[in-house]
């Protein structure tokens, strides 16, 4: 019996090695986390404790950072504020400890919602005519198809930057300029080559026979694609939206550039919140940290196409 | 059930020319094998039948009807792939009624023919399972059930059974072809498995490069082969082939061979001088102390009740098969001598066989 005598198995790993690999994957995770945690724990601290020197790990938690994040407040001398009768609820409370009421709500929900919408529309766009031209380059004899793909991938290569100011001037002239409509088409743009290539990949290894059998069956192309391609390509399209969606989330220089008052997203507005004597350094956690909820709830939710996704081709499913 | 009617058929790559005016008549109801090496063209010649291809030029009819440029799904053919193509995101009942669902035909009566095709190929059992937990018989028996629920013109099969281990395999041979009898459908077969050919098929085409070199039933294919090279890929081992340099007459009976004459059956078309090749069966070899060709035993394969002595000669290594009672040393000289009335004569140049009273005999290819 070769098992009785031999000690280890020569495909598995050994326990030294496996172990050595999970500390490694552990202190790559520690120091990852590490400004994510920074980020959290900053969201609960008070403006005096958030820019402590040395910072304080341990700390009396607030809720001032959210309610700065969410309302916008004015400077009363106490008199008036005493005349106000009893606060409306914890912010108030809290900005009248401060010598001040609450104005009103802050922009942060319009812009969340701009996030919203105009990630998830150029995602959906993008994932679409991804998965179309996609299929296109994978089944059909198109001309100068090698061409047309490093044409389309080129796309990425520069900086967002050095087409930030044609575009600006372009999006003005045409009144495309601070909408939302402007943004989705402008991530759309940029996510739709990562789509190509990545849903390309997937519809490659998707055998011919499927379409064709179906096709035998009596259902036209584009039947045969809905009801048997695609099906079989989620894994590789929950994938590609992940990646267009992670991009067009936390894009931030053309949303610097190209919104303002209407369609700005919350990347660009997060930074600027600013308080009284500067930079509301609990504001600005308390909005990063609720920013990275959308994107960790959908990543979470195509986990298992994601991993999958990842390692497409190779292994035969 | 309809007849398929191949004319002239021609498909080009680019610069790879796959088939070449390729013809030939599938009656309705007939079992055809398509047989060939791989890259001979006849998977490319079933697509074109298929409408998965279009022609470079040709015709193709179904039942009289010109679909040559006809969309695939307006052909009523069902195709059964080697890879089975099964839908991994449905079960064994909707891959079968996949096809049906796109004729609008109500699910009451989906589901009756569903049943009833299951039924036929005896997977009854499995129809609520998924179908990437199926032994590989199981799935080819989803996939030609996808074929028979529809009940279309024919059949058209691409080494349904290339992927299946042997054992498998025989089984099914037996299967399909019980099938076919069962359903009458004109099926066109795809295979470069002669023993399956053989087994199943009524009638055969040998493809090689593009070409079509003969379409004869199993019988005529093995007994009375139209080219060198059919006559080289029938038969395992393959035909012994004896080169020499002579001419025919018509109605000659013999050709010198060495210092030898040889029986042939009676020639029906003349020939000059020239390359010719004799070719012998291994079963048609006899070993005889006067015969014709002397040479060595060179070796021997025990393959149970046959054995199959191959003899190096002057004409180089011929194969003889000999009943296994027999034993032979190695270096043993041996006379061989050939049965007069099977023998072929092929033209070196063109490998086309020289028209003689075998073919006469039963021929009708």
């Amino acid at each position: 019996m070769i098992s009785a005598t031999t000690a280890h198995s020569v495909v598995e790993p050994s326990i030294t090695t496996r172990r050595f690999a999970g500390s490694l994957v552990v202190l790559y995770a520690v120091i990852t986390m590490i400004p994510l945690v920074w980020i959290v724990l900053t969201a609960f601290k008070s403006p005096d404790d958030a820019i402590s020197y040395p910072p304080k790990v341990m700390f009396k938690p607030s809720l001032e950072g959210f309610c700065n994040l969410f309302t916008t407040r004015s400077r009363q001398t106490p008199e008036f504020i005493r005349s106000l009768g009893p606060p409306q609820g914890l912010c108030d409370s809290i900005a009248r400890s401060r010598n001040m009421v609450v104005a009103g709500p802050s922009n942060y929900v319009p812009r969340f919602i701009n996030s919203l919408i105009i990630a998830f529309g150029s995602t959906v766009l993008a994932v679409a005519l991804g998965t179309l031209s996609a299929y296109g380059f994978s089944r059909f004899r198109v001309p100068l198809k090698d061409d047309l793909l490093f044409f389309i991938l080129s796309t990425r290569m520069m900086p967002p930057i050095a087409v930030a100011i044609p575009i600006y001037l372009m999006y003005r002239t045409i009144g495309l300029s601070d909408t939302r409509l402007g943004m989705i088409l402008l991530y759309t743009s940029v996510n739709v080559s990562l789509a190509v290539w990545l849903l390309k990949g997937f519809i490659d290894e998707i055998p011919r026979e499927y379409e064709e059998a179906a096709m035998i069956d009596g259902y036209t192309r584009f039947q045969a694609f809905v009801k048997v391609v695609l099906p079989q390509a989620t894994t590789g399209i929950a994938a590609t939206a992940i990646f267009c969606l992670i991009f067009a989330w936390n894009e931030y220089a053309f949303a610097v550039l190209l919104t303002s008052g209407n369609a700005q997203t919350a990347p660009p507005f997060i930074p600027i919140i600013i308080g009284e004597g500067g930079q509301d350094w609990p504001a600005v956690a308390a909005g990063t940290t609720l920013f990275l909820v959308p994107i960790v709830v959908f990543t979470v939710l195509l986990r298992k196409h994601l991993l999958r996704g990842i390692t497409f081709g190779a292994v035969r499913k | 059930m309809a007849q398929i009617k191949v004319e002239a058929l021609d498909k080009s790559f680019g610069a790879f020319h796959a088939v070449k005016s390729a013809s030939f008549t599938v009656e309705d109801g007939q079992f055809l094998c398509l047989l060939g090496p791989s890259g001979c063209g006849k998977t490319t010649t079933l697509r074109m039948i298929a409408g998965l291809e279009l022609p470079t030029s040709g015709t193709i009819r179904l039942d009289g009807e010109d679909v040559t440029m006809k969309r695939a799904s307006a052909r009523d053919i069902a195709f059964v792939f080697q890879l089975f193509a099964l839908y991994p995101h449905m079960n064994v009942r909707r891959n079968i009624g996949f096809p049906l669902k796109c004729e609008g035909i109500s699910a009451a009566e989906r589901d009756r023919r569903v049943v009833e095709a299951a039924r036929i190929l005896r997977i009854s059992h499995l129809l609520d399972r998924s179908v990437s937990g199926l032994a590989g018989g199981d799935r080819q028996r989803v996939a030609l059930g996808r074929a028979i629920v529809r009940k279309p013109k024919c059949f058209l099969m691409d080494e349904p059974l290339g992927a299946l281990d042997t054992e498998m395999r025989e089984a099914m041979i037996h299967e399909l072809r019980a099938l076919h009898d069962r359903l009458g459908a004109t099926t066109v077969y795809v295979t470069h498995d002669q023993l399956e050919a053989m087994a199943m098929a009524d009638r055969i085409a040998v493809m090689n490069n593009g070409v079509v070199e003969q379409v004869a039933s199993p019988r005529d294919i093995y007994d009375r082969p139209a080219s060198l090279f059919v006559a080289d890929f029938i038969g395992s081992p393959p035909m012994n082939f004896l080169p020499f340099r002579g001419g025919l007459q018509t109605g000659a009976e013999a050709i010198r061979l060495g210092e030898r004459d040889v029986a042939i059956p009676a020639a029906c078309e003349a020939m000059a001088e020239s390359d010719l090749v004799l070719g012998v069966r291994p079963e048609h070899v006899r070993f005889t102390d006067r015969g014709m060709v002397r040479g060595e035993v060179y070796g021997t394969e025990y393959l149970g009740t046959t054995q199959i002595v191959t003899v190096t000669t002057h004409y180089g290594a011929l194969k003889a098969r000999s009943p296994s009672s027999r034993s032979f040393r190695t270096g043993e000289t041996v006379g061989l001598d050939f049965r007069p009335d099977t023998l072929s004569i092929f033209d070196k140049a063109s490998g086309r066989a020289i028209r003689t009273a075998l073919h006469e005999g039963g021929a009708h290819g």
